[in-house]
């Protein structure tokens, strides 16, 4: 089930046949798919399954072989020429990262700054906010992940819970027009899932246009609007919650929910 | 067994065989958990401290009293304008080649890690010849290289030249001095800026990619930050090297502290070896100097890898004060 963008409102995502290969291993082998603004895509699947690779060609950490993705009807990496894709400069594709927020598995905070510092950084390096305008932002972002208490802590003396919901402030600095979510919570104890799934809970509520890797089903039972099942580089199934976690029809999701759940 | 059930229940859990030993022991006024732990003896250890006590007191008693080694005329030589001379010319040539090969260095590790692969073979190339060729050669050959070459010119080969300069003019032995050992120092630094760019977490620069931090600021305030904790010792290493190096400046005529040292001991044969401890001294100096200089750098560059930064030697001194108070005042006390 793919919804077409409408003339009137492109895609908040369009990701259009795009094939990846890491060397002669084909890892994405035509994905096709549409995210709607405002609307909390999760993709799930087994290990190798190409959930990572497709969020890293979405804000073109990987470059595709073939196919080619959007934002808002804007191509990331590459532009129109006649009927050819030409890729952009590197500069320009920076500064298309900067409206794409990513939110990295093992959080790669930057270890050497403070907590403050690394949601500041951004905004200040692509030139769109002051010095102190970027840090009261961080504030304000740290005290909406509640951290409030922690800005001149550096990552390292955090926990991981902490360190993950520090890396969704640094992605919200840059007020993005969507967020990508690898594998958020998986590089923490069961303990500390909870609090980081919170902070991303009341990002879905907000109503940004979110995509998020995870392997929580329950969690991506709760809160999206859509479910992605992959396997095998291709996207097997597509629907809401209801429809491919409790209804799956492919053969291929009902096997690995039954692992999973 | 006589010993009283109470000590037993507040060990925990004894066993037997731990308790055999003790059945003479008197019980003690109080539970042993309350008790201090009294530390082990060891003889051996103060043996072995003893007798390098006596060496060391025997070495320094040897230094201090042997005629050999002349201490007035060390005293003498120490301080004196030639020798002071010969040290300025060092530490001259030390910074500037050690600036010129550490910025060298960074050059040759960027163009060895960039994806072109001709900017990969040039800088390979070159840090397999500087480090392949010893340093006096190196320092010869552009003494003799006026002789070689009478200009020097930057331009398109067989082309027109933009810039040319007269090499005797050029080469006044202060530059030769710091060209050889610049191109020297920086085949060796590029491996240690190398090392430590590649220490670099490989999502460090995914998530400076994915925030869409330009170029120039992923590398300056995110890569190459961290790469620094890693380049600081092995670097220090290399300068200390450097400043050692120095010493062959001598050969292509330029009178730095080993220099004049060796001038000075050719004409007072005598105080060949007070002349020697001199130069042992500055060099010294100057190794003592950089190795605390290593130490603060390297504790700026930890904010943030370390959970807690080390103690600065003053901060050990005064913990160490403190400590030895309070015992002083618990024993009085006591």
């Amino acid at each position: 089930m793919s919804v077409p963008a409408t003339a009137t409102e492109p895609a908040a995502v369009d990701v259009f046949d795009v094939h990846k290969w890491y060397g002669a291993q084909h890892v994405l082998k035509g994905v096709r798919l549409t995210v709607r603004p405002g609307e909390v895509t999760v993709v799930v699947g087994p290990s190798g399954s190409g959930k990572s690779t497709l969020l890293r060609v979405i804000n073109h950490l990987e470059k595709p072989e073939s196919g080619h993705v959007s934002l808002n009807g804007e191509l990331i990496g590459v532009r129109r020429q006649g009927t050819r894709l030409k890729e952009l400069s590197e500069r320009i594709i920076l500064a298309q990262r900067s409206r794409i927020g990513f939110v990295f598995q093992n959080f790669n905070l930057f270890p050497h700054l403070t907590v403050l510092d690394n949601v500041a950084a951004a905004p200040v390096a692509v030139g769109r906010l002051s010095k102190p305008q970027a840090r009261d932002l961080a504030s304000d972002l740290l005290a909406r992940v509640g951290l409030a208490d922690k800005t001149l802590a550096y990552p390292r003396q955090l926990s991981g819970g902490q360190q993950q919901r520090v890396a969704i402030a640094r992605a919200l600095a840059l007020r993005p027009g969507v967020i990508l979510f690898d594998e958020p919570t998986s590089a923490l104890d069961p303990e500390l899932v909870g609090e980081v799934l919170a902070v991303i809970k009341d990002l879905a509520h907000s109503g940004t246009t979110l995509v998020i890797v995870t392997h929580e089903i329950g969690f991506a039972r709760e809160i999206a609007d859509r479910v992605v099942f992959m396997d095998d580089g291709r996207i097997v199934e597509q629907g809401t919650p209801a429809e491919v976690l409790d209804h799956p029809r492919q053969e291929r999701t009902r096997d690995f929910l039954s692992k999973v759940l | 067994m006589s010993q009283p059930p109470g000590t037993a229940l507040s060990l925990g859990a004894a066993t037997p065989a731990e308790a055999v030993p003790r059945i003479d022991v008197p019980a003690p006024p109080e539970p042993l958990a309350a008790q201090r732990v009294l530390p082990l003896r060891r003889p051996g250890r103060w043996i072995v401290t003893a007798v390098v006590l006596v060496l060391v007191a025997q070495t320094a008693h040897g230094l201090v009293t042997n005629p050999f080694y002349q201490w007035d005329r060390f005293q003498y030589w120490f301080l004196r304008p030639t020798i002071l001379d010969g040290l300025l010319i060092t530490l001259e040539v030390t910074v500037y080649s050690a600036v010129l090969g550490l910025l060298g260095g960074i050059l040759l590790a960027l163009a060895r890690l960039s994806p072109s692969p001709v900017l990969r073979a040039v800088s390979w190339v070159y840090t397999w010849l500087f480090r392949s060729v010893p340093l006096i050669v190196v320092l010869l050959f552009l003494y003799n290289f006026s002789a070689l070459y009478q200009t020097l010119s930057v331009g398109v080969p067989f082309g027109p030249a933009f810039l040319t300069f007269d090499e005797s003019r050029l080469a006044t032995d202060m530059a030769v001095a710091v060209v050889g050992l610049s191109l020297n120092e920086a085949a060796y630094a590029s491996e240690v800026v190398r090392g430590g760019l590649l220490s670099v977490d490989q999502g460090q620069h995914e998530a400076a990619s994915a925030l869409g931090l330009p170029k120039r600021y992923q590398f300056a305030r995110i890569v190459f930050p961290q790469a620094l904790r890693s380049i600081t010792p092995n670097y220090v290493n290399q300068l200390i090297g450097l400043i050692k190096g120095t010493s062959l400046v001598f050969y292509v005529s330029l009178l730095d502290l080993f220099g004049s040292v060796q001038s000075m001991g050719s004409t007072y044969p005598g105080d060949i070896v007070p002349l020697l401890l001199v130069a042992t001294a500055w060099y010294l100096i100057l190794t003592s100097v950089v190795s605390v200089v290593q130490f603060y750098v390297e504790r700026y560059y930890s904010r943030g890898a370390l959970r807690t930064l080390p103690p600065t030697p003053l901060q050990k001194v005064r913990s160490g004060l403190r400590d030895a108070r309070a015992r002083v005042r618990k024993e009085t006390a006591a």
